[in-house]
């Protein structure tokens, strides 16, 4: 398996079907009533974020609570950043600590391959600037596996500013690497043309293509963007690239809604339209949790390889999920003292 | 220290004598005293260059010193010492040091630095407005008589066609050049590197070539207006050099130059995020590069200027769009030009002289420089193994910094001996004070 999780376009496709399974076995864990598994015990992740993201920080550290790690949230107001201290001396600061993984979230694209010279630890990126958001996709594709079994063939839209989307990037990259097909749909000055490069369709026309769709994407449109003239008015906005009820209407029955959150209700998305059935927008945020359980364990625990390792990821059912309270069997603390890389 | 010092059986390439064959060259007292073949003196040291080339001292049209104002990335001594190291005998530092170059005391203040330092002529380019603001002129004239040649907001455009039209017909009665950093400010907002599909990957904010086509194809127009001398400086895209041969065709006074970064390398190799490789303006692609190579060749292009633009280590360490732009150059330039260049064939080693010393020697009017290689001139002279190899380092050498774009890279071609008026300001490779 890989170091570091820098970007979607480092997973070979194999990966991502075992970082799905994976998680899939995790999933069941925070059904039961002790949410909880040794597979990290005594690994330290770091969640490192630059930018306030309550929900992917939360995310990641009940991910990694519930692999039995510790977990540090390092968040830069009222810290050392804050008083100036520069990215490498953070991670350095970090590393010295003993941190096995830093999550970093960072409004500068690739910082995350920035850290990852710096340090030894394991890198998640968990949003770089307007770069990638590669557990989101990832999270987003377990749960169009909920309903869809097969991505071969599967017809999805993005919609919204694609331009500034770090998740429309590794969401397309993701779709596209597992045979789906993707149109991205927005204002010209919202798609970049060199986008058409990532094997993708471009349109304008969210009309036009909603009737051939197996996912509706949409993304959260930022009002800075209108203060940036991207788009002339929210309205106008709205009126042209929100999903309201009457284009919820064009879309198959089978189609599911999605969005990464957070929505801003009335303007790419109805409020009605969110709280329909087929908006799986709810499922996406629980999801997440089993898919980063399932990067973490994979990344951390699952083999004890790392950097170097030829092999993919390992099968891991005989090592997990394992209920607590008998923790101390000698599986689950062979797992918990995998050597560090 | 004997004064005269005989260079035996080198490969002289000196394109203002159109000289290039195998020769012996004598240095007595600072000049060059004699050039031919079986030259034997008493009391001359010989050093035996076979398979050696000997160039005029190579000049560079745009560095940044960085003094005043910026001493921890650069000094007008470190620089010179890496100039020297370079192979160069003659620079012009950009005006953006802080205070400003942008009045005879500062111009006085970085020529005394220079002379104190002794490995390098520096002419130091003045600025073209106050502050760099664009808003008023400098005193163009006194920095003119004051020896000033180039003038430039470098580091900024003169965004306003007004003040550049101003700056090109005001400067005509002084026989100065006027040099522009082609940048619309408002198209590269937040920039980051050229904009294509690597930067659509990689989410960084793009610098189109047609923000830089823009602004050149309205100096050019202004300058054809005017009557003035125009200079493009660091010419990065296909379209740029495509519209200075236009101009040049129709009898426009302009000249123009290119890095060696822009002339080697290209933004896909920007996927890791290496801040050493982030400059202004940035790497394009395979078509701009290609398009700039032809340039050279075909008489558009005048000059490869590195843009030696030295930052501190903490200033390079940063996320990748709060790392400032810039490259070191100095000690890279020559050999990066013989290895991309020259080895494979697009440009002949005389070419490359003309390039890198006659014709921005001719521009800068630094008339001890460039060339001819002949008696009775200033012996400003570089001694090159065109096939010696060496790679880059992380670490600094002679420069305060090491943020080069090459980091890492084989390099063939290393300066042996420079000459500064017949003194050796590098001697077997290494700088002498």
């Amino acid at each position: 398996m890989i170091k570091h999780l820098l970007s979607i376009n480092q997973l070979s496709r194999d990966d991502v079907t075992r970082i799905l399974d994976t998680a899939e076995s995790f999933r069941e864990v925070g059904t039961r009533v002790i949410k909880k598994v040794p597979a990290l015990r005594g690994r330290t992740v770091v969640n490192l974020f630059y930018e306030n993201s309550t929900r992917t920080r939360i995310s990641f550290e009940l991910a990694a609570k519930r692999l039995s790690a510790d977990v540090i949230n390092f968040s830069t107001s009222g810290s050392s950043v804050s008083k100036g201290e520069s990215l490498k001396d953070t991670a350095l600061t970090l590393q010295a600590m003993g941190a096995d993984a830093i999550v970093i979230r960072h409004s500068s694209s690739g910082a995350p391959y920035t850290l990852s010279r710096w340090v030894p630890a394991s890198i998640l990126n968990a949003g770089d600037g307007t770069h990638e958001h590669p557990t989101q996709a990832l999270l987003d594709l377990f749960t169009i596996r909920e309903h869809f079994p097969v991505f071969d063939g599967l017809r999805m839209a993005i919609v919204g500013d694609v331009r500034h989307s770090r998740v429309a990037r590794s969401l397309s990259l993701a779709m596209t690497k597992m045979g789906g097909h993707v149109t991205l749909v927005g204002p010209p000055t919202l798609i970049p043309p060199e986008a058409a490069q990532w094997g993708v369709t471009v349109s304008h026309d969210l009309d036009g293509v909603l009737p051939g769709l197996d996912v509706c994407y949409m993304l959260r449109v930022q009002r800075e963007r209108q203060r940036q003239q991207f788009f002339p008015s929210v309205r106008e906005y709205s009126r042209l690239f929100g999903l309201d009820g009457r284009r919820v209407g064009a879309l198959p029955g089978r189609a599911v809604v999605m969005h990464p959150g957070p929505m801003n209700r009335g303007v790419e998305i109805a409020s009605d339209v969110a709280d329909l059935p087929r908006a799986v927008i709810t499922d996406q945020v629980t999801n997440g949790i089993a898919v980063r359980m399932s990067l973490l364990y994979l990344m951390l625990g699952g083999d004890g390889r790392q950097a170097g390792s030829e092999s993919s990821i390992e099968p891991v059912q005989e090592a997990l999920p394992v209920p607590l309270p008998d923790a101390e069997s000698d599986q689950e603390s062979a797992t918990a003292v995998m050597p560090r890389a | 220290m004997p004064e005269r010092t005989l260079f035996r059986a080198v490969r002289l390439v000196d394109p203002a004598g159109d000289h290039d064959g195998v020769t012996d060259v004598l240095v007595e007292d600072g000049m060059i005293a004699e050039v031919g073949v079986g030259l034997a003196r008493d009391n001359a040291e010989a050093l035996d260059c076979d398979g050696l080339v000997m160039a005029p001292g190579l000049v560079d049209l745009h560095v940044h010193l960085r003094e005043p104002g910026y001493e921890h990335k650069e000094t007008v001594e470190t620089g010179s010492r890496a100039a020297a190291a370079g192979g160069f005998t003659a620079v012009c530092p950009m005006p953006n040091t802080d205070p400003v170059t942008d009045n005879v005391a500062i111009v006085a203040e970085v020529r005394a630095l220079a002379d104190k330092a002794a490995l390098c002529d520096v002419f130091p380019a003045g600025a073209i407005t106050r502050g760099l603001e664009g808003e008023s002129l400098t005193d163009i004239g006194e920095m003119a008589e004051a020896g000033v040649r180039l003038f430039t907001d470098d580091g900024r455009s003169v965004g306003s066609a007004r003040m550049m039209r101003l700056a090109l017909e005001y400067a005509s009665a002084f026989d100065v050049v006027i040099s522009q950093h082609a940048q619309d400010e408002e198209l590269t907002q937040g920039w980051q590197m050229h904009e294509g599909t690597y930067s659509v990957l990689l989410g960084l904010a793009g610098y189109p070539a047609e923000a830089e086509e823009i602004i050149v194809q309205r100096d050019l127009a202004l300058a054809g207006l005017t009557g003035g001398r125009l200079h493009v400086t660091h010419v990065s895209s296909a379209g740029s050099a495509d519209l200075i041969a236009r101009a040049k065709d129709r009898g426009v006074r302009v000249t123009a130059d290119v890095t060696p970064h822009h002339l080697a390398l290209l933004d896909e190799a920007l996927v890791g995020y290496d801040t050493n490789l982030k400059v202004n303006p940035p790497l394009r692609t395979k078509e701009h590069r290609d398009a700039l190579r032809s340039a050279l060749g075909g008489g558009t292009i005048d000059a490869i200027a590195t843009d030696h633009a030295p930052h501190a280590i903490e200033d390079k360490e940063q996320e990748f769009d709060q790392a400032p732009p810039g490259s070191t150059g100095l000690e890279t330039a020559l050999a990066v030009v013989l290895t991309d260049l020259v080895a494979p064939g697009s440009l002949s080693l005389s070419d490359a002289i003309r390039l890198l010393s006659t014709q921005p020697a001719g521009i800068l009017r630094a008339d001890e420089h460039g060339g001819p290689v002949a008696p009775g001139l200033p012996a400003n002279l570089v001694v090159f193994d065109p096939g010696a190899e060496w790679v880059v380092g992380q670490s600094p050498r002679h420069s305060m910094a090491a943020n080069s774009a090459f980091t890492g890279r084989t390099l063939q071609g290393r300066v042996v001996h420079t000459l500064l008026r017949g003194r050796f300001t590098v001697r077997e490779g290494e700088p002498t004070r």
